[in-house]
């Protein structure tokens, strides 16, 4: 895995900001979303594409971090910057706890069971108990931030600044992690994981720590989403999201970094596309687009460019 | 005591339909090792084709029979046509492409048929037994549920074919050698699925009534009947059914009310699972390393 | 090097800056050219909800039907609807791009609970009207915290409380049962009646039981509830689960006194599958007009209704209640244009909005009229009981004023 020079990574986190400067706040919007799914998706990446235990559950972390965030601001005042550490211990613990009984699960086991946790997430989040604290069904209205130091910024340009540097940090520490000694303990597991025992990787720890992580990394894009939506409430984190998430990863690449940035592009998007497409039955368009990719590039946006380069720029023998 | 006695009656009920679900589950894994996310609006789409045919004039059991037919084809088809190419792909390639047939298949049921409730004919009409608390269809439903794990579970167990198909599911480059035509054994446990499907569609949509949605519900808590029971086997898996569907009413009744019901399912499932990986009734798999 | 990354870069920035930040020239009347008028709405095309696209369906066809016959004030209607799928962020994201990229003049009927709250705070400080939200919920009539927002239907906690008097009436020492969905529609009901019930609620409510619209079916439900002794029972269920019930407690040989919500008395949708004869002496307090009720057979409304379903929407099943419930917010938003004769501006739609006085719809019951006040925001208010007799509603009593919250 190549990784990208320094000049090249700044350069292009140069390119991602230019937008706020140059499109309409609406597209900002979109823009910012795509970031945000961008992290939930590279959180979900850790965990499925480089450790492969398969997660049909991330909304439910994406949704915890979101009413972290909205509750920190609307009941205690938190400012929205500060919300974004206290979402992510409190993802990554929870993602500690889920991943402790999934060691013992695999593969389907593990896809169901997270799927479970899907489905039951909004009804958790209405739960009659939490309703002082999550608003119960009604929810909990965000206030977008204003821009600080008076800067003479719209509010949507300002939010999108501040996710892509969030955005940017959240990828810079899982390049880090994928590459460094973590991460090829963490590719280890799901590639053989009774080999990678044998040569004495703590199997267990290394897959509930990556679940933490991975929660973490959704927490945090869905606290960011809280911000940008400006609302949380139960029907928006239905198992649709989790399966959002899911499509999101495996358009984009699966065992990628650069890849669940595609996939941000593509479940923000499509929708759209797939709605102007048909009116009638735009379900049916997405799904067939999605089948087509899923034929065309098996491993995603990511690994096609990867054999696309890999084919156009010869290594010398 | 009566009521709980009905509970339990009604759980037993909403349970054969997690049943026949889940069976259509095992038969799918059985067959090909992965699980067909989409089964549940296949099943519904079968359900409609029955609908449709009803509505021409087909009596019930001609539509019926036709139904399971068509089903069979559509998910030997897909299997051809959609799943042979994907056969190196990455497993995940698959769950997305049966994401997408999901997606497909409730968009266009909701495109031809509107998403207006409609009403499906139960063959088991009559006044209810047992003080009202079963009705005729689901004595009938569950008896046909039943008739359908003897098929499976014999075919599985006691015919040549259920066998190879097994083993294909198993180690497909073995079965070819054994001579086997894998991709014949492939089409067939897609088609078989699907044909099971549009049974489960055609017992469930009398009580739940037909609409495009119909079987988002359901579809957890077959997975979690199917997991608890074990998902390499139909006996289990159709007892899981059933006892997801007890389980589910006396706790929403008793324990933690309605409000908490998917919660405990998930619960429940965490649980049984860490106790026993391969369900209740499963077979551990050891693999030597 | 730099330059050729910075020129491909360039590429795909361009496609994005197409609306740019100059943004569009503040225009009195957003929305309004001299050829058209332009309004938005989020509907739930796709998803759980998904059965309550009719409604979109239905204005799409009613603003052709205005189109053809002149438009209003020299301009055509271009009435733009999106599919938000019932999820709060995807409503965000639309309404934004109705309102800040097709720039509607306002929002019209937006669908769901949720949904509408999301936009609400948007809408109003950007001075959009959020017209005739598709969704009973009492809190949209709120003038002065939202002067920009504002419901059309009677809201569900009037008409719970609506059911309350009728109970306390007929039924003073009755037990009540009540079978509600989870969420702000069934939450709204339990609300209501404790409005009218008062400290009478914890005696005479021996049993409140809640379903999610993923439970396949309520029969645990309904055998819980019949085991608590009521003789009341109140539903606040949609559709599908309205049939179930209907279907379930004639299984179970239980026979409370049935209070229906508003939303599942569709024939069609709700009697006819659950079988007809099995909810006879079933109440539910109704404002439209049934479209298979044979005493309206020849009703002008209806008849009114009927042609124009015949001609713009041949194929539609009329039998759906989404279409009159269409027709009506139609009929209401064309005469908030009208009286706005010819001013445009979005303050002017929202004040002529807010001056609805006695307004008749066609699909609306006899005495049921829009009424509509700066203090006011409930544009309807009235209702009236009925009971189905096995083959139709028979409307009973008079239209009853509800108080709302």
């Amino acid at each position: 895995m190549r990784s990208l020079p320094p000049w090249a990574a700044v350069l292009l986190l140069c390119a991602a900001a230019t937008p706020a400067f140059l499109v309409s706040d609406y597209r900002l919007f979109q823009l910012t979303m795509v970031v945000v799914y961008s992290v939930a998706i590279l959180g979900l990446a850790l965990v499925t594409g480089f450790n492969g235990q398969i997660s049909l559950g991330h909304g439910a972390f994406y949704a915890v971090g979101a009413y972290v965030t909205a509750i920190l601001m609307s009941l205690y005042d938190v400012p929205y910057w500060a919300t974004l550490p206290v979402s992510a211990v409190v993802c990554a613990a929870i993602g500690f706890l889920v991943g402790l009984p999934a060691l013992r699960l695999g593969g389907l086991y593990l896809a169901l069971t997270t799927f479970a946790l899907a489905v039951a997430t909004p009804q958790l989040l209405k739960y009659h108990l939490f309703e002082g604290w999550t608003g119960g069904v009604q929810g909990i209205v965000v206030f977008k931030p204003d821009p600080p130091f008076g800067l003479p910024l719209s509010a949507d340009q300002w939010l999108y600044l501040f996710t892509l540097a969030v955005g940017a940090v959240m990828f810079l520490v899982a390049a880090n992690l994928v590459r460094g000694r973590i991460g090829l303990a963490v590719r280890a597991i799901r590639d053989h994981s009774l080999a990678a025992e044998a040569t004495g990787i703590d199997v267990a720890l290394c897959k509930t720590r990556t679940f933490a992580a991975s929660a973490m990394f959704t927490g945090i894009a869905g606290s960011l989403g809280a911000i940008a939506v400006g609302f949380v409430a139960p029907d928006s984190f239905t198992v649709f999201l989790s399966i959002t998430l899911f499509v999101g990863l495996v358009v984009g690449g699966v065992a990628s970094v650069a890849g669940p940035v595609f996939g941000g592009f593509f479940i923000a998007f499509l929708p759209n596309i797939a709605e102007e497409v048909s009116k009638a039955a735009p379900g049916a368009i997405y799904g067939v687009i999605l089948i087509a990719f899923m034929y065309l590039l098996p491993s995603g946006v990511a690994g096609g460019l990867g054999s696309l380069l890999r084919r156009v720029v010869r290594r010398p023998a | 005591m009566t009521e709980f006695l009905h509970q339990v009656l009604s759980g037993i009920a909403s349970g054969g339909i997690y049943a026949s679900v889940a069976l259509a589950l095992v038969m799918i894994f059985q067959a090909t090792h992965h699980v067909n996310f989409a089964q549940g609006e296949m099943a519904m789409f079968s359900t409609y084709i029955a609908l449709a045919l009803i509505q021409a004039g087909v009596p019930y059991w001609g539509a019926f029979a036709i139904t399971v037919a068509a089903s069979m084809v559509i998910g030997a088809a897909i299997q051809r046509v959609l799943l042979t190419p994907m056969a190196g792909s990455p497993v995940l390639a698959s769950v997305g492409v049966f994401i997408g047939l999901l997606l497909i298949f409730n968009s266009v049921a909701g495109w031809l048929f509107t998403y207006q409730l409609k009403q499906f004919p139960s063959p088991f009409e009559g006044p209810p037994v047992l003080g009202g608390f079963v009705t005729r269809h689901d004595l009938g439903s569950t008896a046909v549920t039943l008739a359908v794990l003897s098929l499976v579970y014999t075919f599985f167990r006691f015919t040549n074919l259920g066998l190879a198909m097994r083993a294909s599911a198993y180690n497909p480059a073995s079965s070819r050698l054994m001579g086997i035509r894998v991709d014949r054994m492939l089409s067939l446990g897609w088609g078989l699925a699907a044909a099971i499907g549009a049974v489960a569609g055609m017992m469930i949509a009398p009580v739940v009534f037909l609409d495009p949605n119909m079987m988002s519900g359901v579809l957890l808590y077959a997975f979690a009947g199917a997991l608890l029971g074990g998902i390499s086997n139909p006996l289990g898996a159709v007892a899981g059914g059933f006892a997801i569907g007890v389980i589910e009413n006396l706790a929403g009744a008793y324990l933690v009310g309605n409000e908490l019901k998917l919660t405990l399912a998930l619960v429940i499932i965490v649980v049984v699972l860490t106790v026993k990986p391969a369900g209740l009734f499963g077979k551990s798999v050891v693999s030597r390393v | 090097m730099y330059r050729r990354t910075l020129l491909a870069a360039a590429g795909p920035l361009a496609t994005f800056g197409i609306l740019g930040r100059a943004g569009p020239a503040a225009a009195q009347a957003p929305g309004v050219t001299a050829t058209e008028i332009k309004i938005g709405q989020t509907e739930a095309y796709s998803g759980p909800a998904s059965a309550y696209g009719a409604i979109g369906r239905g204005l799409v066809a009613f603003f052709k039907r205005v189109n053809d016959q002149g438009g209003i004030a020299g301009r055509r209607i271009n009435f733009i609807s999106v599919d938000d799928g019932y999820l709060p962020p995807k409503t965000v994201e639309q309404t934004r791009r109705l309102v800040e990229q097709e720039g509607v003049s306002f929002m019209l009927n937006g669908l769901g609970t949720p949904p509408n709250t999301a936009v609400q705070r948007y809408l109003n400080q950007k001075k959009v009207p959020q017209l005739f939200v598709a969704t009973g919920a009492d809190k949209w009539a709120n003038p002065k915290e939202f002067p920009w927002t504002m419901g059309w239907q009677p809201s569900y906690r009037t008409e719970a409380q609506i059911y309350a008097k009728y109970i306390l009436q007929n039924k003073p020492d009755g037990k009540i049962a009540i079978l509600y969905q989870n969420d702000d529609f069934g939450k709204d009901y339990l609300a209501g009646l404790r409005d009218v019930l008062g400290d009478k609620y914890d005696r005479m409510v021996v049993k409140a039981v809640s379903y999610e619209v993923t439970d396949p079916t309520i029969d645990s439900q309904a055998v819980t509830m019949q085991g608590s002794g009521a003789d009341v029972l109140v539903t606040a269920a949609t559709p599908k689960f309205a049939a179930q019930i209907i279907r379930k407690i004639y299984d179970l040989n239980w026979k409370p006194l049935h209070l229906l919500t508003d939303v599942s008395l569709s024939v069609a949708a709700v009697i006819n599958p659950a079988g007809p004869e099995r909810a006879v002496g079933m109440i539910a307090a109704a404002y439209l007009k049934e479209a298979t009720d044979p005493a309206l057979a020849n009703d002008p409304g209806m008849n009114e209704w009927r042609a124009f379903m015949k001609e713009y929407m041949p194929d539609a099943d009329v039998t759906d209640s989404n279409y009159p419930y269409a027709y009506g917010v139609g009929v209401t938003t064309m005469q908030v244009l009208k009286q706005c004769d010819g001013d445009f501006s979005r303050e002017n739609i929202m004040k002529q909005a807010a001056n609805l006085k006695n307004l008749e719809v066609a699909t609306l019951l006899p005495g049921i009229v829009v009424n509509t006040s700066p203090t006011n925001f409930h544009p309807i208010q009235q209702m009236q009981l009925q009971r189905w007799n096995g083959t139709r509603w028979e409307l009973f009593g008079s239209v009853i004023e509800g108080a709302g919250s």
